[in-house]
Formats: C-alpha cells, structure tokens, sequence
C-alpha cells in the first residue's frame, strides 16, 4: 500500500484515509495509546516521507506515495492529542464542532 | 507598560471619542426583536460577500446562497456575457424554491445551460428570463418578458463577489471604503486553493465577531495550545495589537507575527518545527507576484513584527490576510438571534509539492483547533447573556473593535427604525 522504503509504517495504513473528516472521526475514535503508536512510528519518518514525495509533482502523486501523503494527514491530526493535549478531543471544546466541507483534492 | 505605542488619545478607545469608554450592554445579542430588526436594517440594506469569482469560473456555473436572516435564497450565476449575477431563488410560477436537490435547505453548486422548475417545469436562462412555459396556452394572457427571476445587486471587488438586497445601495466600493482601496492588487486570485470550514454555532452572530476582533483572550483561551513555559510567558506578557483603525462601518486590527517563524524553535510543537508552518501559516511566503511590496493597507502601523491584519467589513465578513501569503475570511451568518452558520475559508497559492501540501494541512488542522476552542465558548457566553443577571461589561482597549462593532448595529437599527416612524 505505501512505498517500500515506508513498509515500517504498512501496520498503520488504516490511517489512509480520504477525507479530513475520516480522519478526524478515527481520531475521536481512538485511544490515546493507539495514536501514539502511529505518532511513535510515522514522526521520525516525517522528514524522509516528505523528501520521497517531493521527487514527484503533486498532482501526479503515484498511488503508493498518495497513500503515504494521506497517512502524513493523518500524522497531521494526531499531533494534537499526542504532543500536546493528551486526549482526543480538543480540550475546552465540548459539543463544538466544525466540519471541513471543501478541501484541496490530491 | 505598553510594548507598542498608543494614540495621543491615550488610548485606541479614546482616539475614537464618539465609542466612549463605559461599559456595554448586551441585550442585543439576546432580544428577538432586536435581531428582527437587524435584519431590515442591516442585512437586507448593507453589501453581504457570498463568495468569490473562483466559485462560479464559467458559464452557466452557479451556486446558491440561503440567507436566513434576509428570508431568502439566491443563486448566483456566471451568464453567457460572462457577467455574475445574483438571483432570488424563487420560481415566478408558484414560489417554488428554483435551484436545489433533495433538501431545501441545503446549498447547491454546479453548472447548467439552464434552471428548471422542478414543480411545473417552467425554465429561466442564465440572465433569469423566463424561456419556458409548460402548457402555456393554458395561461390567461402570460407574458413571459413580465416573469424573469428577481434580479439582486450584485458587484465584485478583487475577486470578492458580494451581493445587495437593497437596489439603491451605494455602489460596493464605495461601501468597503479606504480599507477596501488599501488592499487592491493583493494576489487574492493566484491564492485559490480552499479549506472550507462551517459549523453551527449556538450564539448571538455578534458574539463570534467579538471573539475573532480581539486577541486579548488568545493567551489564555488558547493557553494549552502553547507548551508550557511558552504559555505560561504568553500569559504573563498578555496581548497588545500594534495597530487599530475604524473607517465607519468598517474596522481593522493589526498584529504582530508570533510564530511564524519563532526565534526560539523549542517553543513550537514538534510538528511544526519539521514542517515550519502552523496557525500563523507555512513560515516561507509562496513565489509569486504581489506580496513584495504589498499593498499599502496592510500594516498600516509600518511595524517591523508585523504579521497580520484582520479587517472586519460590516456587517459579516471578516479578512484576515497573513504575511506568509495567505488569508482566510469569516462569515457569520446569522439563523436566529441565539444561533448562526459560522463559515471559514482559509486560502493559499496551490501547493505544487507533497511538503508544501503538508504545511497547509497543519494549518487548516490548528485553526479547526483553535476554533473549536471559540465556538465552544461563545455558547456559554449566550446562555449567561440570556440570564441578565449581568447587563453591563466593560470592555478593554484591545477590545475597541467590538465596542465599534455593536454601535454601528445599533446607529443602523436606530436609523432604520426611525425613518418608519
Ligand atoms: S412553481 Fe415553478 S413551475 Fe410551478
Ligand atoms: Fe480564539
């Protein structure tokens, strides 16, 4: 599903999701424990990720390495719970919500 | 002690004497019948943005707008001449609404040749003459030049399109003003990749604009968004703005840059310092045309910190233009004096790079953060209003904006409410 160089991260490719929405929804549903596994294990590949994507313009993105950007959207998500808020949900947010209704296609 | 200088007033406040100091009254986020009158005086008089050019690239492309608080629904519509226009969106038949899908209330996009009235079929152009008539020999003398669709005024400013309810406004560039003036030649169009947020929000549309026009609760709302020792300084150190100016009915806040880029990198969540970018954007501006020298309305105070402007254009729309070279708006659309749709679009130059893309994304990702954080606020600011246990609040210097913002709806209720008596 990713590119090989990435196959360390294959255990979490139920973190390529389509949609920021998916993505934020996976988020609410999962345990604290669980996204810093992913976080553990993408974060330190974030930079090498990034220098493997950028040989490719973005709009021709091959399907592997789509997967491996819309993991890294994920890593994106994730980040707030586990670097700074320690929980899922925003803290001080209770039943707000907001949804991103449009979003640049990749 | 203030870090950044104030008027010769003393104050931001006092540089503005006809706002006063005294404390302000909120009863008009919480009165029904105040917010009946907005709706006459305000947002059924003054230029309302509904989106911009991007939206409707071709011909034949158009979008709908539900406007709650005017009591009505327009389609905006690129015609064969390429001009927009806007539209009530109601059939001259019978009433039915003319563009939707499978729910009334929801808003539409797309392209067409033409509208079809899904109740009796009668169509209209792309101009909004009627065309077509099912079985028009049934009809008693029916000119078809006498049931066109019911123009709106419709004008666009750099790229902005905004529309009108009222047909004797004064042209939408004379409205917007010298802020608008400032901002012309800004690379708005080369900026056209969006994150589109909404969210119904249980408060007053006035409460939002309240929070998003000071910054002075940004340490310490948005405290757990920092690391520690950076939010603790944060808090300690409070906010000042570098600049405020009020062109009526307009406003504007100026501020510093903060984080974009920090000297100190420890002081950033680890994501940000590999990807440089965060709330205040990617740290590095695109590579395009218009950012360097920008316009002369942007950083009006000639700061060195500088790092954004937010304008407030009244009645909804807020701009808010980045030095990195990006900008988001915020529309506030009101459904009911305890409740709105809260719209924000964040917009950048198209990402050409993966890493590029990512900068971006953990921009749109902070700002939902952020957000989230304010929208959940306001409802308990609403219901509290509501109790009028408290009437009166006073407002600081930094929250100059706001005492500006609930005078002018009240300088426009009073008049409107005036010239019907
Ligand atoms: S109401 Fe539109 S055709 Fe009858
Ligand atoms: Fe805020």
């Amino acid at each position: 599903m990713l590119p090989s160089e990435f196959a360390a991260l294959e255990p979490f490719s139920e973190w390529v999701l389509e949609s920021e929405r998916d993505r934020y929804s996976k988020r609410l549903a999962s345990s604290m424990e669980e996204m810093q596994a992913f976080y553990d294990a993408a974060f330190p590949l974030l930079e090498q990720a990034s220098d493997h994507l950028d040989k490719f313009p973005l709009s021709e993105l091959p399907k592997q390495e789509r997967n491996l950007l819309l993991l890294l959207f994920s890593l994106v998500n994730v980040s707030f719970p586990v670097e700074v808020w320690k929980q899922a949900r925003v803290p001080d947010s209770g039943a707000a919500y907001m949804d991103l209704v449009v979003e640049p296609k990749v | 002690m203030p870090h950044f200088a104030k008027p010769e007033a003393g104050s931001w406040t006092e540089n503005y004497p006809e706002l006063g100091t005294s404390p302000v009254n909120y009863e008009d986020s919480i009165d029904p019948a105040y917010y009946e009158a907005e709706k006459e005086a305000i947002f059924k008089k003054t230029w309302l943005n509904v989106g911009r050019v991007e939206q409707v690239p071709k011909v034949g492309s158009y979008f709908t707008k539900e406007l709650a608080v005017a009591d009505t629904s327009l389609v905006i519509v690129r015609g064969k001449d390429k001009e927009i226009r806007a539209f009530h969106n109601v059939c001259r038949h019978r009433g039915n609404k003319l563009v939707w899908n499978d729910y009334p209330g929801e808003e539409v996009k797309g392209t067409c040749r033409q509208f079809t009235c899904k109740y009796h079929a009668w169509r209209y152009n792309l101009d909004g003459d009627l065309t077509f008539v099912q079985q028009e020999k049934e009809f008693f003398d029916l000119d078809k030049a006498d049931y066109g669709l019911k123009l709106v005024r419709c004008e666009v400013w750099e790229g902005f399109v905004f529309v009108n309810l009222d047909q004797n406004a004064q042209p939408l560039k004379e409205y917007l003003g010298e802020f608008a003036k400032g901002l012309e030649g800004y690379p708005f169009h080369e900026m056209t990749e969006v994150f589109t947020y909404k969210a119904e929000i249980g408060s007053n549309w006035k409460l939002f604009i309240d929070a998003f026009a000071e910054f002075y609760h940004a340490p310490v709302l948005h405290m757990k968004q920092a690391v520690k020792d950076e939010a603790d300084k944060l808090f300690n150190v409070g906010y000042e703005a570098l600049h405020y100016e009020i062109h009526p009915p307009h406003s504007m806040i100026s501020s510093w840059g903060g984080m974009s880029p920090p000297k100190d990198l420890t002081i950033v969540k680890p994501i940000e310092r590999v990807l440089r970018s965060g709330l205040f954007g990617p740290w590095e501006a695109p590579d395009i045309e218009g950012l360097d020298p920008l316009p002369p309305g942007l950083n009006p105070g000639g700061h060195r910190a500088w790092g954004n402007d937010s304008f407030e254009f009244f009645p909804n729309m807020t701009l808010l233009i980045w030095k990195p070279g990006w900008y988001l708006t915020y529309h506030y659309w009101p459904t009911a004096v305890d409740k709105h749709l809260f719209e924000a679009n964040l917009y950048f130059v198209p990402a050409k790079t993966a890493r590029e893309r990512l900068k971006q994304e953990l921009a749109a990702v902070t700002f939902k953060e952020y957000a989230l954080q304010d929208g959940n606020t306001l409802e308990a600011t609403q219901t509290m209003l509501k109790s009028r246990v408290v009437t009166e609040f006073p407002l600081c210097d930094q929250e100059l904006l706001l005492r500006h913002l609930h005078k002018t709806v009240a300088d426009y209720v009073k008049e409107h409410t005036d010239a019907a008596q």
